[in-house]
């Protein structure tokens, strides 16, 4: 075979395998929406952030605004720590509500900002005050349990 | 009686030695290859016609057997997920399972035994018909022009053949379960999207396929260069290319995927 079949195939070879590449860079992992644009931090206190993870998303009304970036224990008041990376262009009123959800009933958690009505925005660093915990199962159906047992008793 | 036993603690004995003498005949052999591995990018030419023979002649069997495994996972996949409803997952099932872990392992364990077993084999009949002796009686330096350009081949070819076989692997999930079972193509597709990253799985699979490159092709090139200048000797020298570098392959993917996947 000359050397000038043996290029073409070689670099047809290439070409097809960085089409791959890029094939499962953009229709597979999303790189192109995965912006890592400009962000700031905002922190928020939970007391039981149940199976949340790192890189878990950020999300208002539904939409992704930016990812769960560390999650720290505080020593002091044994509440944990997330700290969220923020996508610049979105700023939140100071009386944004942070809540930890499931997406479905046995999905991923992500944090739901659940936004305000303040002037005022928070600035980078600040700390969300309102926060509701993940929902934990066990504690929902014992909850259930318990009703039902005292809603027995009372019929009596 | 006394006799047998020190002769098998002799032959046993003998054994551990030769296996680490190997080793580290292998290890200063990889060194020599990235040491005289100036003249397989210098003349390139060299390197590519390797990449055509280890690359561009494992196109088929990587493409089909990338289709026919994702084909597979998506009836696999699809039966177990519809029974607890969410076969739009299947989508996540078919694209991770293929960029972490199939992608990488199964393209190179068809890489060793389809283009390992022929390089072992070429350069082990060159070194039985004396041509490496010949080589080095004209002043050329075998390992320059023979080995390196072929190790080059193998670890620029493997990512390749590797992100193809994942591509080919999704779209056999695809045609499997979206075109033939009926699953929603647009939730297949971003719920795909949504749980693949591109740092922690895509370039992930991509640094395995690499790693597993350098293996198979090191190991491929040393069998054939360390092998008995007899028929027998390259016979014996391909086979041990196959055995080896599969078990290398599987052993080193446990430890790349300790490393990557420590579910953080």
């Amino acid at each position: 075979m000359n050397r000038m079949t043996l290029d073409i195939w070689v670099g047809v070879f290439v070409a097809i395998g960085l089409c791959a590449l890029l094939f499962l860079a953009l229709k597979v992992g999303n790189l192109a929406s995965t912006n890592t644009g400009e962000t700031y931090v905002l922190k928020a206190n939970f007391d039981n952030i149940g199976g949340l993870k790192v890189r878990a998303p950020v999300k208002s009304a539904g939409v992704v605004v930016g990812r769960v970036g560390d999650i720290r224990l505080d020593a002091e008041r044994f509440e944990a720590v997330v700290t969220m990376n923020i996508s610049s262009q979105f700023k939140f009123p100071r009386d944004t509500f942070a809540k930890i959800r499931t997406s479905g009933l046995l999905g991923e958690q992500y944090i739901g900002l659940a936004v305000g009505g303040d002037e005022q925005v928070f600035k980078p660093g600040e700390s969300v005050k309102k926060t509701e915990s993940a929902m934990v199962l066990e504690d929902l159906v014992g909850q259930f349990l318990f009703d039902k047992a005292a809603e027995g008793k009372d019929k009596k | 009686m006394l006799d047998r036993a020190t002769s098998a603690l002799r032959g046993l004995g003998n054994r551990v030695t030769s296996r680490i003498w190997r080793l580290g005949f292998a290890s200063r052999f990889f060194l020599a290859i990235l040491l005289y591995s100036g003249t397989s990018f210098r003349r390139f030419f060299l390197t590519i016609r390797e990449i055509y023979f280890t690359g561009v002649l494992s196109l088929i069997i990587i493409l089909v057997s990338g289709l026919f495994v994702g084909m597979v996972l998506g009836l696999q996949g699809y039966d177990t997920l519809q029974r607890y409803g969410s076969s739009e997952a299947l989508g996540i099932l078919v694209a991770l399972s293929l960029v972490r872990e199939l992608g990488p392992v199964v393209s190179a364990l068809l890489f060793a035994s389809r283009a390992g077993s022929a390089i072992t084999a070429e350069i082990g009949l060159m070194k039985a018909t004396e041509q490496l002796s010949a080589m080095e009686m004209m002043a050329v330096n075998p390992i320059a022009r023979v080995v390196a350009p072929r190790f080059w081949a193998g670890v620029i070819s493997m990512p390749l053949l590797a992100a193809l076989f994942s591509a080919m692997g999704i779209f056999g999930g695809y045609l499997v379960g979206v075109v033939l079972i009926g699953v929603d193509e647009g939730s297949f597709w971003s719920q795909m999207q949504a749980s693949v990253d591109f740092r922690e799985d895509i370039v992930n699979g991509v640094i395995k396929s690499v790693v597993f490159g350098i293996l198979v092709s090191w190991i491929a090139v040393f069998e054939g260069y360390d092998s008995e200048p007899t028929a027998e000797g390259v016979s014996g020298a391909t086979t041990r290319t196959v055995v080896t570098s599969s078990l290398v392959i599987l052993a080193a993917d446990f430890i790349l995927t300790a490393f990557m996947f420590r579910g953080a």
